[in-house]
């Protein structure tokens, strides 16, 4: 294989259409251009006295505040972190210590959360603490009354997403977070997935922490944040230093916090414009390949994701339809076992309640701005040919075109 | 690369896909709960396998190793169709990432059940001891 960038780009890359928005984005040029600075001239640490660093520091702070105000926080609030999985550690590990103090060693979330939070919890399980995971559901959509009624005496914590990641739908998250605070409990939202694409606001939402990464709205990879309430003792998940005023040390990383806080103000410049149309478009994609017999869309149509869609097609396997699609050019992404190495396919998937032979024929495509309505139509033509063409060698359609066995998707 | 030139090959343009109607012997293993299922097709005259073909529900790998294993027997006799392992295909296609071996061995466990099919419809006598039982989970656990 071609081990020059350059090359790689101009011979493999060039042409792609990427629809895998949900797994990274691309770095806006705009971002890039604002982070190089940082990188090249002022590339003090901000720790520093000297000029060098107080002109570094001046940069992270005025991101902080910039980072604040696009989400409806007080710069305060934000403790930068290397990216969304690390705030969701830190987020339930400030929950577990305050529990702990408290003697309060209940925490309740959700069954289709992102690993980060879910083996956290799992964590916090083997340290005494009792988990309840809620339901989401066919439709993939927690209902805020079984929030409540889950919440006892002694539950410190609520952590629901605010959209996930593989079937985009979008939680009644204001609605979670009045119930909450009615009830005194904290609440965090991992929202990795809905900063800078839908219109998230701490105070509005009533969200005491929350979760971001910047490359899922077209920064660097490596950088995050979490947002945390005044008040709420966050817990140093890294030592080492004075940094994020001691709750995350390590030498912060200017250029990629920079970065951070410009792609998300250029994504939420027109955010609803933008959000209309990607939703047409998505909507396009979801019609047409709804049109392939015995396919179905999973997760509420409505409350998703503008640029989400998650397909399953009975009787094929989503590795293959992926290498297929790679080939046509396009990447997108699957909920199917083969994909992450084990044999156990979404847990996702599982959690809306589809079997293991749908789960296993999932695919994810997430678009963004940049996607075009042409690309859509390729990728219509393109989906549907794969799909004929795996079914035609696969022995579990032949067995349902001729009766041996049962159609799950009608 | 996940996958070797030669996995990718066999999976863009799998040789001897297809369903023989009038079958000597026919093998199926998996499910699709695991997300893989093979079923093997074999043609014998004069204990030649003298056309094999295949049909997989499963992932690249999986596609990949059926069609390389109907590569390594057909116009083999039978008895040698018995000796395919998991490791000669494996090998054949220039290897497969740790966690997709076990697609080579459904092909492997496939082909000896095509062949055990044939032996019973012609009632030829054999070791049943080296035959899959066609019952995959263990395969799964172990992988």
């Amino acid at each position: 294989m071609d081990r020059n960038p350059e090359d790689i780009i101009d011979k493999k890359l060039s042409h792609i259409i990427y629809a895998d928005n949900a797994a990274t984005t691309k770095t806006s040029e705009a971002v890039v251009n604002a982070m190089l600075p940082y990188m090249t001239g002022i590339y003090g640490n901000p720790s520093s006295l000297h000029t060098a660093g107080q002109y570094a520091k001046e940069a992270l702070e005025d991101a902080r505040r910039r980072m604040a105000k696009a989400l409806g926080g007080e710069p305060r609030g934000v403790y930068f972190t290397s990216g969304g999985s690390e705030a969701d550690n830190q987020a339930l590990m400030t929950c577990a210590a305050i529990g702990e103090k408290k003697g309060k060693k209940h925490i309740i979330s959700t069954a289709f959360e992102h690993h980060a939070v879910l083996h956290a919890l799992k964590k916090l399980e083997k340290q005494g603490f009792e988990i309840t995971l809620l339901p989401v559901h066919e439709n993939g959509i927690v209902v805020p009354d079984e929030v409540a009624a889950a919440i006892r005496e002694d539950t410190v914590c609520v952590s629901v997403m605010y959209a996930n990641n593989e079937i985009g739908t979008v939680q009644p998250i204001a609605e979670i977070g009045r119930i909450c605070r009615e009830k005194g409990v904290i609440f965090h939202t991992d929202a990795v997935q809905a900063v800078g694409h839908i219109d998230v606001n701490i105070e509005r939402d009533n969200i005491d922490m929350l979760s971001l990464s910047a490359h899922k709205f077209h920064g660097p990879k490596g950088v995050g944040a979490l947002y945390c309430k005044k008040g709420i003792p966050v817990y140093t998940l890294i030592e080492g230093g004075a940094q994020e005023r001691g709750k995350r040390a390590g030498t912060e990383n200017v250029a990629g916090i920079v970065g951070m806080a410009t792609a998300l103000e250029i994504s939420l410049e027109n955010l609803k414009e933008k959000g209309e149309r990607l939703t047409a478009m998505r909507n396009e994609l979801i019609d047409g390949l709804l049109k392939i017999p015995h396919s179905r869309l999973n997760g509420d149509r409505e409350k998703r994701l503008p640029g989400n869609i998650n397909m399953c097609f009975e009787g094929i396997e989503g590795e293959s339809l992926l290498l297929y699609l790679d080939d046509k050019g396009i990447c997108a992404s699957s909920g199917s076992a083969c994909t992450s190495g084990s044999l156990d396919p979404s847990h996702v998937l599982l959690a809306i309640g589809l079997i293991h032979d749908i789960a296993h024929g999932s695919l994810r495509i997430s678009l963004c701005e940049e996607n075009t309505e042409e690309e859509i139509k390729y990728m219509i033509k393109a989906v549907c040919e794969v799909v004929e063409h795996i079914r035609s060698m696969s022995p579990v359609w032949h067995d349902l075109q001729e009766g041996r066995r049962q159609y799950v998707i009608q | 690369m996940l996958y070797s030139e030669k996995v990718m090959d066999h999976f863009r343009n799998p040789r001897n896909v297809g369903i023989i109607e009038d079958a000597d012997g026919v093998g199926e293993v998996g499910n699709a709960k695991c997300g893989d299922i093979m079923k093997m097709y074999i043609k014998v005259e004069n204990g030649i396998i003298v056309d094999c073909k295949f049909n997989t529900f499963g992932c690249g790998s999986a596609i990949a190793t059926s069609s390389m294993s109907t590569e390594m027997i057909k116009g083999k006799p039978v008895e040698e169709a018995l000796t395919l392992t998991n490791k000669a295909v494996v090998e054949a296609l220039d290897g497969l990432p740790a966690h997709k071996i076990h697609c080579s061995v459904l092909a492997e466990e496939a082909v000896k059940l095509a062949v055990k099919d044939y032996y019973d419809k012609n009632g030829i006598e054999y070791d049943a001891e080296k035959f899959c039982n066609g019952d995959c989970a263990h395969c799964c656990d172990s992988h």
